[in-house]
């Protein structure tokens, strides 16, 4: 059976499993329809023209994990940012882990959406915000067919979150191949502070597709600040789609560290229904192998005096492939809009590739707009000039990628992520140097 | 300390070193001179294990050791420095972690360990004073925006924190103003010893008041055609390159 067949067959499964009776069943339901007639996308589609699905589509996922797999935190310890104190919510195979985690009641929501699609005391809140962004694509809507569990964030008004909230998500092994549909909804209420971090970790070599939503609410004034790190093992998949609906004066920023994983979609998506507002995004990409990374960016700008600023990086080596579609709308009524995007490339090997689209489409007069994309090498005369001075070839390079990207890390807020950014592609690029200074 | 014998040397299939022949002792400084395309640069990078230069024929060697097959960077760990006409902008990269790995990737190379990071700071906080660098400028990225002088100011400032047993000015003195050239002449000669030595790439003699050579040699279309004492400087200063152009077509 092919997977779209086992997945809508699997729905009826999953409505023993959820109460059937609630509106947000109502809304699955829909979605499940939804999914049945889009299907998944395909390199006809021009939103994905340049990646296609199939490979990791041939697997026979599960969609129901079997049981519940305990981890130990010193064994994982590793994949979170550990240095410093934080929220956390934990999920293996998709299941809630309350032993790693740690939630919170205390004057802000962190916890599940398992606890906030069923209890009354979430209703007005899932009512108003669950799936109100997310589009209808295929891919979103089987998600929500699905949605059951991840991660539920409210941030009251005023209130500044001083720690970091995690959300990671661990997958086992213990299936053949597992397919997960985690579902966060984050809303940060007027002139609201929060900080996210999320990460997808396999822990096996098993195939693990992730089709995972996230809506986030960043209302009047809130300042969301939200780092997605992926460095996944390269049969691990991610199709991630985010949705960011901004209100007046609100500042979000999404930042994407991608250094790992078999495919990588990132659907990132911004509504500017406000004025005065500022959303910005902005990625480092570095692959190998036959890695594969696809940032496709929408900044739909609705509302006059607003800013948009995108800059993202990628290093692509080996028969890795990169995208990146930076597509920004500006609506007739959005005067004085700033948008700025800037996608910078180097390929290191010849085998090596990267599409890049900027799609503009603009509709007032009075804008500043502007994009860049450039595709290079890396430059021989720099190259020798560190050699010259003792710097070994593999560093000198590594050096010479890492000052190419970094200037994306100058807009991280945590200095532990910076270290760990640092030292990942420090890894990443097979070298022990510092990076900092 | 080098040899250079009979050096033959091309770009893309272009020669441009025909034959030099060059014997540089510890202690020693080394003037060579000439006009426009004559090749002196390319030299200064073929010593330096610039690849883009292909080496037909003679070679280089160090302290008795071809040095031919050996990249830049193991050259550097030799003992090789080279002051770049044109230092490259690195955005990103500041002058501080620039010098802190090349100093212990050189150490590496030796088997040493990282130098210490207070030792670092010191060395650093000496070195840049000679030069009259503001420390500023040491976080800022590697020449980045800097003035004609700040980068020439900043390769002597390697040369000191690199400690080069050989050391190439390559047309050091250009873009200098009389001060800067002065503080850059200064710090070549206070890095003078009995056991390292400098060759010095100019057209004008002006850096040779400040940095004395022991020798003057003439290179024109890939060789040295003329050698003599530091009065030979002054002879090119007043008359220019053509007489030896003649003497040499003669």
């Amino acid at each position: 059976m092919e997977l779209k067949e086992k997945l809508v067959s699997s729905f009826m499964a999953f409505e023993n499993m959820v109460d059937i009776d609630s509106p947000v069943h109502d809304i699955r339901t829909e979605a499940i329809k939804q999914f049945e007639v889009e299907g998944f996308p395909t390199k006809r589609q021009e939103a994905w023209k340049y990646t296609s699905l199939n490979s990791v589509l041939k697997h026979d996922y599960s969609v129901f994990p079997k049981h519940e797999e305990a981890l130990e935190f010193k064994d994982v310890k590793k994949y979170f940012i550990h240095e410093i104190d934080s929220y956390k919510i934990i999920f293996i195979d998709g299941k809630y882990s309350s032993h790693l985690s740690q939630t919170t009641h205390d004057g802000i929501d962190v916890c599940l959406m398992s606890a906030a699609l069923t209890k009354p005391k979430y209703r007005l809140v899932i009512e108003n915000y669950f799936n109100k962004i997310a589009t209808k694509d295929g891919l979103s809507s089987l998600n929500t067919a699905f949605s059951a569990e991840g991660a539920y964030i409210h941030i009251p008004k005023n209130k500044l979150v001083e720690k970091p909230i995690q959300i990671l998500h661990f997958s086992t092994g213990n299936e053949s191949a597992l397919m997960l549909q985690p579902r966060n909804l984050i809303v940060a209420d007027e002139n609201s502070h929060v900080q996210i971090i999320e990460r997808h970790q396999s822990l096996t070599d098993n195939p693990v597709l992730t089709n995972s939503v996230t809506e986030i609410f960043a209302n009047k004034r809130a300042i969301v600040d939200y780092y997605k790190i992926q460095n996944d093992r390269e049969t691990a998949s991610l199709i991630d789609n985010t949705f960011i609906n901004q209100k007046r004066e609100s500042i979000a920023k999404v930042h994407t560290f991608s250094f790992g994983g078999k495919l990588t979609r990132n659907n990132l998506n911004f509504f500017q229904n406000g004025e005065r507002l500022d959303s910005t995004m902005k990625g480092i990409t570095i692959i190998g192998n036959k890695q594969h990374v696809d940032h496709n960016t929408l900044v739909h700008h609705i509302e006059p005096n607003c800013e948009s600023h995108q800059d993202y990086k990628g290093i692509f080596d080996d028969s890795a492939t990169g995208v990146f579609n930076g597509k920004v709308i500006v609506e007739k009524e959005a005067q004085k809009t700033n948008a700025f995007q800037a996608n910078n490339n180097i390929l290191i090997s010849d085998k090596a590739s990267i599409n890049t689209k900027p799609q503009l489409e603009i509709f007032a007069d009075d804008v500043k707009c502007s994009h860049g994309c450039t595709i290079g090498q890396l430059d021989e005369s720099a190259m020798f000039y560190l050699r010259s001075r003792g710097i070994p070839e593999k560093e000198a390079r590594a050096l010479l990628m890492f000052a190419f990207s970094n200037n994306v890390l100058d807009s991280v807020k945590i200095p532990e992520i910076k270290n760990r950014i640092t030292k990942i592609i420090a890894q990443k690029l097979g070298v022990n140097i510092g990076f900092d200074l | 300390m080098l040899k250079i014998n009979n050096l033959h040397a091309s770009v893309d299939d272009k020669a441009i070193l025909k034959g030099i022949n060059l014997h540089v002792k510890p202690g020693e400084v080394h003037a060579i001179m000439g006009p426009n395309g004559s090749g002196k640069s390319t030299l200064a990078a073929v010593v330096a294990g610039k690849e883009d230069y292909e080496v037909e024929e003679g070679e280089i060697l160090l302290d008795g050791e071809n040095i031919d097959e050996l990249g830049p960077e193991e050259r550097a760990h030799k003992g090789v420095f080279l002051s770049f006409q044109y230092p490259v902008e690195i955005p990103g990269v500041s002058v501080t972690n620039f010098m802190k790995t090349a100093i212990n990737e050189t150490r590496k190379a030796k088997g040493l360990e990282d130098m210490p990071a207070n030792e670092m700071l010191k060395m650093i906080r000496e070195k840049s004073e000679m030069l009259e660098i503001d420390r500023k400028f040491l976080s800022r990225s590697l020449n980045e925006g800097f003035s004609g002088g700040e980068k020439k100011r900043n390769e002597i400032f390697q040369m000191a924190m690199l400690e080069p047993k050989l050391a190439i000015l390559d047309e050091t003195d250009s873009g200098l103003d009389i001060d800067a050239l002065r503080i850059v002449a200064n710090g070549v000669n206070k890095l003078k010893s009995k056991d390292n030595a400098v060759i010095v790439i100019t057209h004008y003699q002006r850096l040779l008041d400040y940095i004395v050579p022991d020798f003057v040699h003439v290179l024109h279309d890939g060789k040295i055609v003329k050698s003599g004492p530091k009065e030979l400087a002054h002879e090119l200063e007043a008359k220019g390159y053509d007489w030896i152009k003649e003497e040499v077509g003669a």
